[in-house]
């Protein structure tokens, strides 16, 4: 009640707004950036992800080496400040004589280059998907969620290692494998949506306006189910950077020589004893970039929630 | 003394767009045995004064008073635990939605046993009997069997006889109604204003009720106070109000009622919306809507006193028409 | 005025709506510990409803008034009875006669798609049922905002900048965009300020006289329904009980429910002497309505009659009622 008057006072009649689109677009920008910024580790989780993003834009004017490169002169170097580190080979060297930097800094690409593309699959279906089972309900319902619930049950590792048995190793079967094993997570979530969308009084009013289903879905409903999906998409970013790294730690995901962080610890294995850095280096790069982006989704989280509830 | 005694009560929010004063300078009087109606429009502040009262503003809300007093105790120099001892045994509150304000996974018994609890620390027996006495005063059939229903099974004139119940446990000196019929039926709003009024006047309470309702206002409370922008317009006894409201946004609101007007005519409505908060005008909050408004509304304004119903206008109505305005003759012709 | 959208639709006095015994059941699945059942939300409702004029359908909650607007406006079918919409009755193919009919909601917060800006919420019914460009369309909408009382600068903006006046204007704009003959109004003012109801009222009315537009308007409140309506059916739990002409019903109720309606409704004049007839308990279930009439649990003229038979709704003078032992026709209201 209180909520409503503050609210109707604050939002509702302001006529001395912005009027043009650019404009109220800045001032929605601004509201988002007011919100997020609360969130202190959200901002720092923001930073930290765009300079991966940067690093992996800029690898090659970035890594000193090439990240195949093997030089058989520096077998298992250590880092700079260890005993017996050099300038030229900052972070060390692997078994084969590669520079750990390089292969950390185009390492980035192959992460982010995952992420992207099984957040868009698995997007892209589970919205789809979702939209079907919320709006038509019945049996389509009953029977679409069944299948999720069946691919829910197995552990998602075991599952993923199972389709990329039956697919074949390699990066792009791995990404296909848990793009498969994320897309239940959006298929509820946006069936949630739908679901206390679908009898809205908007809805009904384009319905009676005569909109077609189709219509109905895309246009009138799907851009009011967005704001807990982009939340989930960060998320489901960073768990996919994770089991494209278990996957290639369990030697099914990129194929050596790719520098991709998870297989870097795969071939490193048998060295944690007698060179911890060369295990050390791809963990902590995984561990930072998936906690970024994990921060950055709980901001993201508390900036569209309100906008959620208020509308 | 007054019972309750609320003197330039302000409330203010602090909002991603800068400060915002929900309540401005509201002052307040009630006695025992008394009802007094606070009646205003969304935005008048007249929920957040009672919730300020009560303490049950979020963090984000600033509240200041010159005084606040509850028989006879000062409210702001308390501390917490000895506002909490005071609220739900002397002060209780119900509010608009009885469906929602009960906890839906307890039972009756056990909701209404709580609040006997924690402010009267009986036990189980004593609880039970009372929680039965309870329910049967506030009219509910078979109390008994109540008691171990959950609120999903009440419908919602139930749930606010329930509501209520749970308010009188600890025989409050004064109960604070927030629009609690707005949700309900008709006939069960006129039902539980009977039962309203019927306990207010067995137990002497205070009673205030906030409304938006004229009609609710009409044929419950004695004293009725108008809010508007969260600024308190003018207050008066009930009937007074009705027959010659002294300011011009009461006046406004009165005719705006459909029942006032000529069947099929054109309602006198209001031009333009409650000011927000970006567009606060300097002097007078209404003069922008005010067909009464001149330069000096636009500047200040100043509080009438008693024989205006402490009207906060330049120009009080009296008669429906404002005294000392500049322009009287013309609009008087005009009329 | 002059808005190229806005034609008068109709002379006035021609029949657009026509109910023939409406019905809407309703199957509750039985649950685990719950028995399956039917409920009758609509049960048999017939009226005509002429253009430029407003028939207000009235009762508490669960007396089937929002249904009987969602089958109106062909968003469910019903489950027995016939509808016909300008003389035409409704079936499969109902394209064409939802343009006629269009519906405006209670909730103004609720009832516009807050990701559309205004523009794009009131083009979209042209957009599915016409082949304007989209220069056309703009003009109408903008054309439309005018007449309704809101700024064309408002086109580019988004439904949380607006207050609830002026949303509900906006879906009134909405409403009209296709030109129907018919509105369905339901509780189009209950959620607005007194003030705010003032205004959006007297656009209704203009709108109504203007274009010849008949309207069907739900609504609980009985102060607004008596200043609007020409005619008035009174609703419980499904049937009707009391329909006539608006100001027969409010001076005279025969039916001992609508005057205990009235007589409940408070009005703005405390010198009123109180003559309130008080209703003990509550609506029955619709799950399990009472036997005979469905007013007898509540009802102080009850007699066994009541409880055995049900009374049909019987014309009586003016106004029609469906009741056994009906209440004096006074005048001395």
């Amino acid at each position: 009640m209180v909520h409503i008057e503050a609210q109707e006072a604050a939002a509702g009649t302001k006529p001395a707004g912005p009027t043009t689109a650019w404009a109220m677009r800045g001032a929605m920008l601004r509201e988002f950036w007011f919100y997020f910024r609360q969130n202190r580790g959200a901002v720092i989780g923001l930073a930290i992800f765009t300079i991966v993003v940067l690093i992996a834009v800029l690898a090659p004017l970035l890594a000193p080496h090439s990240p195949t490169l093997q030089n058989r002169d520096a077998l298992l170097l250590p880092p700079i400040w260890a005993d017996g580190g050099s300038w030229t080979y900052a972070l060390g060297t692997d078994a084969v004589g590669r520079d750990i930097l390089s292969r950390l800094i185009y390492g980035a690409r192959f992460s982010l280059f995952i992420g992207v593309v099984v957040v868009t699959l698995s997007v892209t279906v589970g919205v789809v998907v979702g939209l079907i089972a919320g709006f038509f309900g019945g049996w389509i319902d009953t029977a679409i969620m069944r299948v999720m619930d069946v691919i829910l049950a197995f552990p998602s590792l075991l599952l993923a290692l199972v389709l990329v048995a039956i697919l074949g190793p390699g990066l792009m079967n791995a990404m296909i494998a848990i793009a498969l094993i994320l897309q239940p997570h959006f298929v509820r979530l946006t069936r949630a949506s739908v679901l206390s969308e679908r009898n809205r009084e908007y809805v009904i009013s384009a319905r009676v306006a005569g909109a077609s289903k189709l219509r109905l879905m895309f246009v009138t409903i799907l851009p009011n189910c967005l704001a807990p999906l982009i939340v989930q998409a960060t998320l489901a970013f960073s768990n996919a950077i994770l089991d494209a790294a278990a996957l290639g730690f369990l030697g099914m995901g990129a194929q050596p020589p790719t520098p991709e962080w998870g297989t870097m610890l795969a071939e490193a294995r048998e060295f944690i004893l007698r060179a911890p850095w060369v295990v050390t280096f791809p963990g902590l790069a995984i561990l930072v970039t998936v906690l970024a982006i994990n921060l950055m989704g709980d901001g993201l989280r508390d900036a569209l929630d309100p906008k959620l509830k208020q509308s | 003394m007054a019972l309750l005694e609320i003197e330039n009560l302000s409330v203010t929010f602090a909002t991603s767009g800068g400060e915002f004063r929900a309540v401005d300078e509201v002052s307040l009087v009630c006695d025992r045995g008394e009802i007094l109606s606070i009646v205003g429009e969304s935005g008048s502040g007249k929920s957040v004064s009672m919730l300020a009262l009560m303490g049950l503003l979020p963090w984000t809300a600033t509240v200041t008073a010159d005084t606040m007093r509850f028989d006879g105790r000062d409210i702001l120099s308390m501390s917490d635990r000895q506002r909490r001892e005071i609220i739900g045994r002397d002060i209780a509150m119900i509010f608009q939605e009885p469906m929602s304000s009960l906890n839906p996974c307890f039972t009756v018994g056990f909701q209404i046993g709580e609040t006997l609890r924690v402010h009267l620390g009986m036990g189980r027996a004593e609880r039970r009997e009372r929680s039965i006495e309870l329910l049967k005063l506030v009219g509910i059939p078979a109390p008994e069997k109540r008691l171990s229903q959950f609120p999903h099974q009440l419908s919602g004139g139930m749930s606010q006889r329930v509501m209520i119940a749970m308010a009188l446990a600890c025989n409050p000196k004064l109960l604070i109604a927030d629009e609690p019929t707005t949700a309900l039926d008709v006939t069960i709003q006129a039902q539980i204003l009977d039962l309203l009024i019927g306990l207010q006047k067995k137990n002497d309470m205070g009673l205030i009720l906030i409304t938006h309702d004229m009609g609710v206002v009409a044929e419950t409370a004695e004293r009725v106070q108008v809010q508007y922008a969260g600024q308190k317009v003018e207050e008066q006894r009930v009937r007074e109000l009705f027959d010659d409201p002294h300011h011009p946004y009461t006046q406004a609101l009165l005719s705006a009622l459909p029942e006032r007007a000529t069947r099929h005519g054109r309602l006198p409505s209001i031009p333009g919306v409650v000011p927000g908060q970006g567009d606060r005008p300097a002097g007078c909050l209404f003069s922008p809507r005010c067909r009464f408004a001149t330069d000096l509304c636009r500047q200040t304004v100043e509080r009438q006193g008693p024989e205006f119903g402490y009207a906060l206008c330049n120009y009080p109505l009296k008669e429906g028409v404002p005294t000392g305005h500049p322009g009287v003759p013309e609009l008087e012709s005009a009329r | 005025m002059s808005a190229p959208v806005l034609e008068k639709v109709a002379d006035a006095g021609e029949t657009v709506v026509e109910a023939r015994d409406l019905r809407r059941y309703y199957d509750i699945s039985g649950g685990l510990f719950s028995q399956a059942g039917i409920v009758r939300a609509l049960d048999g409702v017939s009226f005509r409803l002429q253009t430029g004029r407003t028939l207000a359908v009235v009762g508490e909650s669960g007396c089937g008034k929002s249904t009987l607007a969602r089958l109106v406006t062909m968003i469910e079918k019903p489950t027995s009875g016939t509808l016909l919409i300008d003389g035409e009755p409704v079936t499969a193919s109902t394209a064409e006669l939802r343009r006629k009919i269009q519906i405006v909601f209670q909730n103004p917060y609720g009832s516009l798609n807050p990701r559309q800006k205004i523009g794009a919420i009131l083009e979209e019914p042209l957009k599915i049922n016409t082949r304007d460009t989209a220069s056309v369309r703009k003009d109408k909408a903008i054309a439309m905002m005018e007449r309704v009382g809101l700024r064309s600068e408002h086109y580019e903006r988004y439904p949380h900048m607006f207050s609830g006046g002026q949303r509900q204007r906006i879906a009134i704009a909405r409403a009209l965009m296709l030109n129907p003959k018919i509105l369905v109004l339901d509780e189009p003012v209950s959620a607005l300020d007194v003030s705010i109801q003032a205004q959006v009222l007297n656009i209704l009315m203009d709108l109504q006289e203007e274009l010849g537009l008949a309207y069907l308007f739900i609504s609980h409140d009985l102060s607004v329904v008596r200043h609007l309506a020409d005619e008035i059916m009174v609703m419980y739990l499904g049937k009707p009980v009391e329909f006539g002409p608006s100001e027969v019903v409010f001076n005279s109720p025969r039916h001992p429910y609508t005057a205990a309606l009235l007589s409940a409704t408070p009005v703005a004049d405390p010198g009123r002497e109180k003559k309130r007839i008080a209703l003990t308990g509550e609506l029955p279930s619709p799950l399990n309505p009472p036997a005979g009439c469905s007013f007898n649990p509540r009802c102080w003229k009850a007699q066994e009659k009541c409880i055995r038979e049900e009374p049909p709704l019987m014309p009586d003078g003016p106004q029609s009622h469906a009741c056994f032992f009906p209440v004096e026709r006074d005048g001395n209201e």
